[in-house]
């Protein structure tokens, strides 16, 4: 099991109500992964060229100590906002990729959950429902956000092992399903220099991508490669700065459905984590094809 | 002959019906309701309100009841039915009428993956699409969708009919066993051992008499091309032994 919700917002008036309609559908999925909880939300960007890293450190972490070291070592204005166990670290944008680094000496307890200009990604052990409420989802304003609620099948049920995964910058994925043949592929990408932090065959597939994009696909060719790589079940939703993206394996034995208005773009594993939508009862309806790539994206 | 009873309207004529509203009672509250209902009875028109999605509503009902759901329904809906008729104004999820018996469940939206799975009997009619493996393992059901079936329908399927207004998806019939499958568009593809079969007075017949059954007039039954198994499956070859 488990569950993946995801809302774009196509209106942008709705945009202070994403993380309340984002939090009320991730509830919903609580039959389907009760056991850990994540989402990624993508707010306004910060002042111009300020990136954010989001951060889990353990409790008492002194974010104040980070702060003044990481701004010293840089060179650059440094802002930290706690919310829950999780810290949002912005820096200016053209130094994300060394402020990443220097993250993991300064402070080698925390771990990076996510980079981007807009992508904000926390994830935790416990209810949705009280995943959602520890971080502040219900307030939280933005675009578009995709979560996923955890029923662990075949890794540890750990923060580390919660969806999404962080597959780039301001990209990220969720994942229900399992693959056959992550520990060969972790071994290939282990070899092309990707560490990773769990035995999950989710942050295998997250790794694929990331190591994909990073050989010059873009993200429709990365997921479509994906279908031929990726053994197994999966439909997988991925995050990116300017909208979403669905894949769902040829046999398509996970679920999806999707509901679509003038106003936005919701996916859910079950039409439970969209009856509450606005609007929801004249909205299109439908069940992505298997193995075909959606996406849906803000021009803006 | 007499004439094919009308099942998609038969149901709805009677006593004024008792509503049912999720909003304030729960899934149990209403199957419980429902199964509690003995044949002979005198309340057997039942109608649902604010179903939003929950799963296996209006399940187990050994009755000839009719009940009428105002909304889009989740998985399992009308699962193992008899006698019963079901109504859904809106969609339905993952198997609706699965294993059902016998009865009649009319969907008036789109059904999503394995509708009518394993069911013996009864009449399943879809308004608009079924999603993928629709009818997938039937043993006598009769399947009616007036628009398109997705990927991998009647997956070895065994016994019954699988009638298609539109289009059918990707592997149609694969492994199939027995029962008739007669699609008036395109077939993506078939399945391995399902086949093309000639069309004959019996089978236009067939598809009549479903037609007429599902309340559905004036179709063409010549529009129709069959396809069924091949029977290559049945027994083992050894010459097929390389490729296991």
């Amino acid at each position: 099991m488990c569950g993946i919700v995801g809302l774009f917002l196509k209106n942008p008036a709705l945009e202070p109500d994403l993380g309340r309609h984002l939090a009320a559908m991730l509830e919903m999925m609580t039959d389907r992964g009760p056991d850990s909880a994540g989402f990624a939300v993508y707010g306004q960007p910060g002042a111009d060229g300020v990136g954010k890293i989001t951060l889990r450190v353990a409790p008492g972490f002194d974010h104040a100590a980070l702060q003044a070291a990481l701004a010293d070592k840089l060179g650059a204005a440094v802002e930290i906002t706690p919310r829950g166990t999780h810290l949002v670290v912005e820096v200016p944008e053209d130094v994300i990729e060394a402020a990443t680094a220097a993250i993991g000496t300064l402070a080698p307890g925390a771990s990076v959950v996510s980079a981007g200009r807009r992508m904000e990604v926390y994830k935790e052990v416990g209810l949705p429902a009280d995943v959602a409420r520890a971080f502040g989802l219900a307030g939280m304003a933005g675009s578009h956000g995709i979560g996923h609620t955890r029923m662990a099948t075949e890794s540890a049920v750990t923060t580390a092992g919660a969806h999404p995964f962080s597959t780039g910058l301001d990209q990220c994925l969720v994942h229900n399903g399992s693959l056959s043949n992550h520990n060969q592929l972790r071994r290939r990408l282990k070899r092309e220099g990707q560490s990773f932090e769990t035995e999950n065959d989710s942050e295998v597939a997250a790794g694929y991508l990331t190591s994909r994009l990073a050989k010059g696909d873009n993200l429709g060719e990365a997921l479509t490669a994906a279908l031929v790589d990726l053994d197994g079940f999966f439909t997988f939703v991925v995050g990116t700065e300017t909208g979403f993206g669905v894949l769902r394996d040829p046999i398509a034995c996970k679920p999806a459905v999707m509901a679509e208005t003038d106003d936005w773009v919701a996916f859910g594993s079950e039409f439970r984590a969209l009856a509450a939508l606005p609007g929801i009862e004249t909205a299109r309806l439908f069940e992505p094809e298997p193995a075909t790539v959606y996406f849906w994206e803000r021009h803006q | 002959m007499t004439p094919a009873p009308n099942l998609a309207t038969a149901g709805l004529a009677g006593p004024e019906a008792e509503t049912i509203d999720l909003g304030t009672d729960s899934v149990r509250d209403l199957n419980s309701r429902l199964q509690a209902v003995q044949p002979g009875a005198n309340a057997t028109r039942f109608h649902v309100l604010n179903p939003a999605g929950r799963h296996a509503l209006a399940v187990g009902l050994t009755a000839p009841l009719s009940v009428e759901i105002d909304g889009h329904a989740g998985y399992y809906c009308a699962g193992m039915n008899a006698l019963a008729s079901v109504t859904v104004n809106g969609n339905t999820g993952i198997g609706v009428a699965e294993n059902m018996m016998s009865g009649f469940v009319h969907v008036k939206g789109d059904a999503g993956a394995s509708a009518g799975a394993t069911a013996h009997g009864g009449m399943l009619l879809v308004e608009g699409n079924a999603a993928s493996r629709c009818g997938i393992s039937m043993k006598g059901i009769d399947i009616v969708v007036k628009g398109s079936v997705g990927a991998m329908s009647a997956f070895m399927a065994q016994a019954g009919t699988l009638i298609v207004l539109g289009d059918a998806g990707d592997a149609l019939g694969d492994s199939i066993y027995e029962a008739r499958l007669y699609v008036r568009g395109t077939v993506k593809s078939l399945g391995a051992d399902c086949i093309e079969k000639p069309m004959r007075d019996e089978h236009r017949a067939e598809i009549a008499e479903k037609l007429a059954a599902a309340g559905i007039t004036g179709v063409d039954v010549g529009a129709f091309r069959r396809y069924g198994s091949a029977r290559g499956l049945y027994n083992f070859h050894v010459d097929n032994a390389g490729a296991y």
